[in-house]
Parts: structure tokens; sequence; C-alpha cells
């Protein structure tokens, strides 16, 4: 069977009758199975999607099918799936079983689509190469010394390799962008709130989102049609009525872009990245469109800022796993605060633990105004002034990511790798939509990703400029 | 900001994480490092600017208050370490 990068051309193939749904989830069973070695999957749900496969040709067949009968896509191992097992890629979930399904899962189970497996992630999606796993690194197709970024980075490679059509992922900071520039496929950040997060794993609440990873621009706005808009669950959700983004992909104005004068000239960022970025940006002037560099000189502050405020959500998040009703108990305790501490500190990766500790730290009474009230104050003006460009501008364009995929084990301090968040966390600070789209390879043949940002949901404004400059770029 | 031994032991203890000897050293440099790192942000004028609290747009999100499907007991349950037929069980709190 060949490789589908659409859910367009697999319904095709399916009406002509040269392939059906039970042959095409034994086709991606095999590569998962041939390709074990990129440790993308933690748990292949191979009985259960060849059952479910059998169905969805039957509804086929009586043309009862749901919109996304021939879509075989897996989930972050952060969204609960009812009765089947979540750890959030840490041993402190050992043994837990989901008791009901996220709302955005289950609104594309109620559409037919089939779930093929579970996915390796950072743990408790903290981390940006997939290496901070409870079972083991992410392998990066393209060159498996190299990692897929993080921390949807089993999402990307399911999606790069062919082993699912599409894959859920979460981003918080940038964890599905830049996967989604690493591995060279599409990855989409909704606004804040577009989505319900009723049965996601929170991290830091105000900034967690569930995104979409596609090699096809439709698939990611149908995808996000049928999951996003109001839920009885999430009283944050936005209650904005959801367009139909597969419809709204045709893009025939002229756009209005800035980019970031800084983010093409600063030296910590790879020369091949920006000479790439320059370029999609000189092909979009002379296609007509109004490019503009614009300063932005709070570049600097956003990562921190990203910083305090993640950290100290997640120590408050992260309270709950207590060893008292589920996951992991250490066997080691004499007393309930004993059984409290090694419980987290043997369930709890090492990346983990420092963010709950710098969180717990910044949350502390004498601390708690000079750095998270602070960073509070900063990311409005971190806002607004992102706002004040996108009322001037459709765009900010900008790369994905200061480097392409680094190898296994290169980055080694901490610092240095929230640093490759660089890019990806104004979106997430400011909580409006950005995509990450390939637009080439660099010098070691490694893909670089474009992004674009947008206004409060204007996401199928943004997935139309990028359906046109995949189509119409190189 | 740099942390000292007394700070990192205090936090841990509020995170109810214990710290390892061996990792000790690390963590304290690490978070030395991150914490004057963000430090950056008081380059910034923040006077007369709100802290930013809430990033949805919804306000008041009510609906009626109707009985719905709850989680029954031994579905609760039934991802406890230890438990009996009604409870979760942990270690003795009190003498």
């Amino acid at each position: 069977m060949r490789k589908y990068y659409s859910l367009k051309d697999i319904k095709n193939d399916i009406r002509e009758g040269i392939i059906d749904c039970a042959q095409l989830v034994d086709h991606y069973l095999k590569n998962i199975k041939d390709k074990a070695y990129l440790n993308a999957f933690l748990e292949v749900y191979e009985d259960e999607a060849r059952q479910q496969a059998l169905l969805v040709d039957e509804k086929l067949r009586t043309g009862k099918a749901g919109k996304l009968a021939g879509m075989v896509i897996g989930i972050k191992d952060v969204l609960c799936y009812k009765d089947h097992s979540l750890q959030c890629s840490s041993r402190i979930l050992n043994n837990f079983k989901s008791q009901f399904t996220a709302t955005a899962v289950q609104r594309l189970i109620d559409e037919d689509v089939i779930i093929i497996g579970r996915i390796n992630c950072d743990e408790f999606a903290m981390g940006s190469s997939n290496e901070n796993s409870a079972f083991g690194p992410v392998k990066n197709e393209i060159d498996p010394e190299r990692v897929p970024g993080g921390s949807s980075g089993g999402s990307a490679v399911a999606v790069q390799a062919g082993l699912c059509l599409a894959a859920l992922g979460t981003d918080t900071g940038g964890s599905v962008r830049q996967p989604a520039a690493f591995c060279g496929i599409i990855g989409l950040k909704p606004t804040y709130s577009r989505i319900s997060r009723y049965g996601l794993t929170a991290y830091a609440s105000s900034f967690d989102t569930i995104g979409i990873l596609t090699t096809d621009v439709y698939d990611n706005a149908l995808l996000l049609e049928l999951m996003a808009g109001k839920d009885e669950y999430d009283s944050s959700v936005s209650r904005n009525p959801v367009p139909e983004y597969s419809n709204k992909l045709e893009f025939k104005d002229k756009a209005k872009i800035a980019y970031i004068k800084e983010t093409l000239e600063d030296p910590r960022i790879d020369k091949g990245i920006k000479e790439k970025i320059k370029n999609v940006l000189d092909f979009l002037k002379s296609e007509g469109h109004n490019v503009e560099a614009i300063e932005y000189p709070h570049l600097d502050f956003v990562l921190p800022t990203y910083y305090i405020l993640t950290t100290a959500e997640a120590s408050s998040n992260l309270s709950r796993y207590d060893g008292v009703r589920y996951g992991y108990r250490s066997p080691n305790t004499m007393d309930l605060q004993s059984m409290y501490k090694k419980s987290r500190s043997e369930g709890f990766g090492e990346e983990v633990q420092r963010r709950i500790l710098l969180g717990t730290f910044i949350l502390s009474a004498s601390y708690y105004d000079a750095y998270y009230t602070k960073a509070q104050k900063v990311r409005r003006i971190i806002r607004d002034k992102t706002l004040e460009i996108l009322e001037k501008y459709d765009f900010i364009a900008l790369p994905t990511t200061p480097t392409t995929a680094f190898k296994i084990g290169e980055v080694k301090k901490p610092l240095d790798m929230y640093f490759e968040d660089l890019l990806t966390v104004q979106a997430s600070v400011a909580g409006i939509p950005a995509v990450s789209i390939p637009v080439g390879r660099d010098k070691k043949n490694l893909p670089i990703g474009f992004q674009l940002m947008g206004g409060y949901f204007e996401e199928a404004n943004l997935l139309a400029f990028s359906k046109y400059i995949l189509e119409n770029y190189n | 900001m740099k942390v000292d031994k007394e700070t990192l032991k205090k936090i841990a203890h509020l995170s109810r994480l214990d710290l390892d000897e061996g990792k000790e050293k690390e963590m304290l440099q690490s978070l030395s490092e991150i914490l004057t790192w963000v430090e950056k942000l008081n380059e910034l004028n923040t006077d007369n600017i709100d802290p930013l609290t809430n990033m949805s747009m919804e306000v008041n999100a009510l609906r009626e208050d109707k009985i719905g499907e709850h989680l029954d007991r031994e579905r609760g349950l039934s991802n406890a370490p230890d438990r009996d037929a009604t409870f979760f069980k942990v270690p003795k709190v009190k003498d």
C-alpha cells in the first residue's frame, strides 16, 4: 500500500475500491512494527483498531459513516481515553486507566476516527526534545540519531513516518509547532480556549492547548473544526461559534505580514534557518503581499515570562500526584509524609522535579511578587504589544525554531534546552493561534519550519495562508 | 538569585520531594542559573501595569444545575494503589 498524506486521497481510494479501512489499519500496524525503533508509540491498540476498522467499513457500505471515516490517528499520552492506560510518559501514573474520555477525543470518535494507539512524549509535556520520557527518547525518522523535538515528539514522528495519518499533540510553549518543524510536517496550536481542555492532563493551565499534527492542511482544518467549541465540562473554553475551517482554505487576498527583525538578525539562530525564512518572505513579496519588518524589543522577555508562569502553574497542577488515589505509590514508605515524598521522588523524572521546585520557589511567600506577579505583568505587556502588531498586520512571520533537529544527548543544560522554545513561546504567552509549516531543508538536509501567528480565533486565515504557501512556494 | 542548600531543602519539603544527596548539587546549580536568568524581567518597567491573570475570554459559564452522570464508587476506587471496599487506604496518619 502506498503512503498516504491526506484524508482526501484515502477517501478517494476507498471510494474506488482500491483499499478499505481494515487494510489501512493493517498497513499502519505493519509500519508501527517495522519502525518500532523510533519509539513513537507507548501502546498500540491493535485489536481495537482492527475492530473499529470493520465497523467503519460497514458504515461506509451503508452510507452512515462520519466525516473522519478512513482517518487513523494516534493520541499523545496526556489525553484521556476511557478505560485505556494514561501515563503522561511518567512512572508516577503507573497502572492508571482513564475514567472518562477527553472531549476533543470523543468528538473525533463520534465522527468515526480510528485510534491506533497512545503516543510517547516528554514527561507531562515538559521538554523540547522528547528525551524526558520515562520510556526512552523518540527518534527522528530523517536521522534516528537526532531528536524529533518535543514535547509532542512522538506525535510528530508518527505522522512523519506514516504510522498513522494524523496525531493529536498538546502545545503549551511550542510542543506541537517545534516537533512539526523538526520532522517536516504541519503543526497547529489553536487560540487558547478554542478546544476544550477536559481530559487533557494539566501542565500549565493558562497556556495548555490541544494541537494538531498532519501532512495536509485540509486534514488539520477538519480536525480543528470537529474538536473546537463549547463544552459543558470546561468552563474556560470559548463559546465563539466554530467556523467550517476546512471550507475556508482558499486565500485570495494580498496578506499583510510583519516579520520581527530581531529574529532574522539574532546570531543565536541558525544561519540556514534565517536564510530560508528570508527566502520565503522574498517570495511572498514578489507575489505582491505586503511584507514589512517590525521591531519587537520584548523578544528576550518572553521566554523568562513563560518559564516563571508555567513552572508556577505546574507545581500547583502536579501536586495532585500524591500516591493516594491513583498512580505510583512507593513501597518504601513509613508514614503519610514519607509516602508523599517517596512516591513523588521515585515517580517523577528529573526535569519534572526541577520545574516543580522552581514553581514552588516562585510561588513561595517571600518571592511571589518578585517573580510570579512580575511575570503576570510582563505577560500583559507582551500580549498587548503582540495584539497591537496584529491590528495592523494579518500575520506575524518568524522561524519556528532557532536550530534544526539536534542530536540525542547534544543539549545538556536545562537552560540551553529552554532556549529551543525562544520563538514559539510568544504565541503561547499571548494566547494567540500559530502554525508551523515545512518550507525546506538546511545544509544537513534537516527540515525547517516557517511559523505564522495570527490574531485571536483567526485559525481559518492562518490555515488558508499556510495552504497557499505550501502550494506556491518552491 | 543564587539558591542555597537551606532554601532548596525548604522548597523540596513544600513540594513533597526527597532530593538525593547526589542530585542536590546539580539541582542547586540549575535552579540558581534559571532564577538568575529570569531576573531579566526586572529590566522592564511594570509600574501601573495590572497582572494578566485570566487568558480565557469567557466569563461566568453558567448551566442548569441538574443531575447528570457521576463517577460511581467502584470506578473511582479502581485506580487506587491501596484500598478496601469503600475507601482509599494510606499509612497511619495519627498515633
